[in-house]
């Protein structure tokens, strides 16, 4: 039969291929039918697979921990605020990624020769240093305190942040099997070893660091209007900084539907459960994160590996008693 | 013909010259040994010339093209490879993914990806490690290891290969296979310079010996020539054979 040698030969595609096509039906198709709660809740998740993501592809394959993201994000926020008046929405989501892709290429060209932790705190002083300089500009060029969004309605802020989380996703999973992704695996493994293969690990890193943040820019210009009002505070905030890092190292980095689970789970688990018990949220969050840390160091990911080659191990077993047996 | 030559090649750490005045060149299809006690100046020396460390003064040239200012993935393209004296290793890829990095970025053109898997297979099959493509480079043994750096090296297409004391730490019959693969490397037409501490192979396979000390050339010849020279035994095999005694 047709059907049947169809599937045969194609499994792993309809293996992979169909869930993902249900998945997207069903958020493409949510605003139909879900309630707002719903529409936003999976607005925050979708949110925080971008950042998760988009770290992750930078910081878990080159092993350069950016502190980041909170900077790029706010500086999408931001550019919402400044440009709401006068271009389409859809216009400045593109025009914030560029605006943090060259925030980043000119950070990425000064701090990438730095490494560990000097990048680390650097990144994290770009955040500070982010937010005290918009502070200070609003109060003496605008003189206000914050920045007031037209607000946009739930649905279209929704399908904006899919396209983008779509765009992101697939963006990502393709420099993952490039050159560019094995160039950037190869700093991470040891930096001298691929400049000496060619490799110029400079213009790697900039690059790849200056790409993710426009993901993490078009992020922050979809998330303005969900929160109607922002002030650099808010915008800046360095829980999107840690956020997406704890959520890519719950789900594991060394897969690619790592980081995406790990935001899966933990930006239900904080949108659902924080409201109720805040404190207690906080404390078991942490608990979880110790644990995860050391017993399973490659998170989730690592976690359904170990499983599968525990099983593929069992097969093999099973089938050598077979042929022993006859 | 001259494949690379040095003069006047000096590097200061502050105060301190690591590797000072030193004249040398390596001629096409020769193995090069460089000898000299720890700290002489002969990993310093590598460095220089991959490109790892900039030159204080004087000048290094290949095939006629000065190397002063360029960075490490440029002198690799240009056709000088290197191994480590640590092995710097991608621990978490696998064998092929190592060396496949070598295959890709290593040529100034870009390289189609089955050409390069062709250019992996054949490196893997010359070091030996065929069988082990899919291990983690990290599980290998050291030996295995050192190799995954050859195969990696040699992706990479080079005219000149520096070795960085490639048997340290390699058994007998290690270092006898060892010996083998580096007078291969040579029958392919790639041009040997190696660091070694390792006298019977240093002794058994370089046409020519270099020995350094405090940063300075002492003397240079036949392996008899520096098994003989009063010099190199004085600072060298001297101090070696009081040690041994």
């Amino acid at each position: 039969m047709d059907i049947t040698r169809f599937i045969s030969t194609h499994r792993k595609l309809l293996l992979v291929g169909l869930p993902l096509l249900i998945i997207l039906v069903f958020l493409t198709t949510i605003p139909l039918y879900g309630g707002v709660y719903w529409i936003r809740l999976l607005t925050v998740i979708l949110m925080y697979v971008v950042l998760a993501a988009s770290w992750a592809m930078f910081s878990g394959s080159t092993g350069y921990m950016s502190l980041a993201p909170a900077a790029f994000f706010g500086t999408g926020m931001y550019t919402m605020a400044l440009l709401q008046d006068y271009l389409p929405f859809p216009v400045i989501i593109v025009v914030g990624g560029l605006v943090s892709f060259i925030l980043a290429l000119l950070v990425g060209l000064i701090t990438l020769r730095l490494r560990g932790m000097y990048f680390a705190i650097f990144t994290f002083g770009l955040v500070v240093f982010m937010s005290e300089v918009t502070s200070y500009a609003e109060g003496v060029i605008l003189k206000s305190r914050g920045q007031h969004i037209i607000p946009i309605d739930n649905a279209t802020i929704f399908y904006a942040m899919l396209i983008i989380t779509v765009v992101t996703l697939l963006a990502i999973y393709f420099i993952r099997r490039s050159r560019l992704g094995l160039s950037m695996l190869s700093i991470g493994g040891n930096e001298d070893a691929a400049e000496h293969m060619g490799i110029d690990t400079t213009r790697t890193k900039v690059l790849t660091f200056a790409i993710s943040a426009i993901f993490m820019g078009a992020a922050g210009v979809i998330t303005a209007p969900r929160l109607i009002y922002i002030n650099a505070d808010i915008a800046f905030s360095l829980t999107y900084s840690f956020m997406p890092i704890l959520m890519s190292i719950f789900g594991g980095m060394g897969q690619f539907y790592g980081p995406i689970v790990g935001a899966i789970v933990f930006g239900y688990l904080e949108k659902t459960l924080r409201a109720q018990f805040s404190t207690y949220f906080m404390l078991g969050f942490g608990i979880i994160m110790v644990m995860v840390i050391l017993f399973l160091p490659n998170g989730i990911a690592g976690l359904v590996s170990m499983l599968q080659d525990k099983i593929a191990k069992l097969r093999k077993g099973d089938e050598a008693e077979q042929h022993a047996n006859t | 013909m001259r494949i690379l030559e040095g003069q006047g090649v000096t590097k200061y750490f502050g105060g301190l010259a690591a590797v000072s005045n030193v004249d040398f060149h390596i001629d096409q299809g020769e193995i090069v040994g460089m000898i000299g006690p720890n700290g002489a100046g002969k990993t310093t020396l590598f460095n220089l010339i991959s490109g790892a460390l900039p030159l204080s003064s004087g000048e290094i040239r290949f095939k006629g093209q000065k190397l002063n200012g360029l960075k490490p993935h440029q002198i690799c393209k240009v056709g000088i490879a290197r191994t480590f004296q640590e092995t710097k290793i991608f621990g978490n890829m696998p064998v092929f993914q190592n060396v496949l990095v070598g295959a890709f970025f290593g040529s100034p053109n870009r390289v189609p990806g089955e050409d390069a898997a062709r250019e992996v297979s054949q490196a893997l099959e010359f070091v030996g490690l065929a069988a082990m493509s899919a291990t983690p480079v990290k599980d290998l043994t050291l030996v295995n290891q050192k190799r995954v750096e050859v195969a990696r090296a040699l992706a990479t297409k080079p005219e000149l290969l520096l070795l960085d004391e490639l048997m340290a730490g390699l058994n007998p019959t290690e270092i006898s296979e060892a010996m083998e693969m580096v007078t291969k490397l040579r029958d392919k037409g790639i041009t040997i310079f190696m660091v070694e501490h390792v006298m019977k192979a240093i002794m058994g396979i370089c046409e020519r010996i270099m020995a350094l000390h405090h940063g300075e050339k002492i003397a240079e010849g036949t392996s008899q020539e520096i098994a003989c020279n009063k010099t190199v035994i004085d600072v060298y095999l001297g101090e070696e054979a009081h040690a041994g005694g």
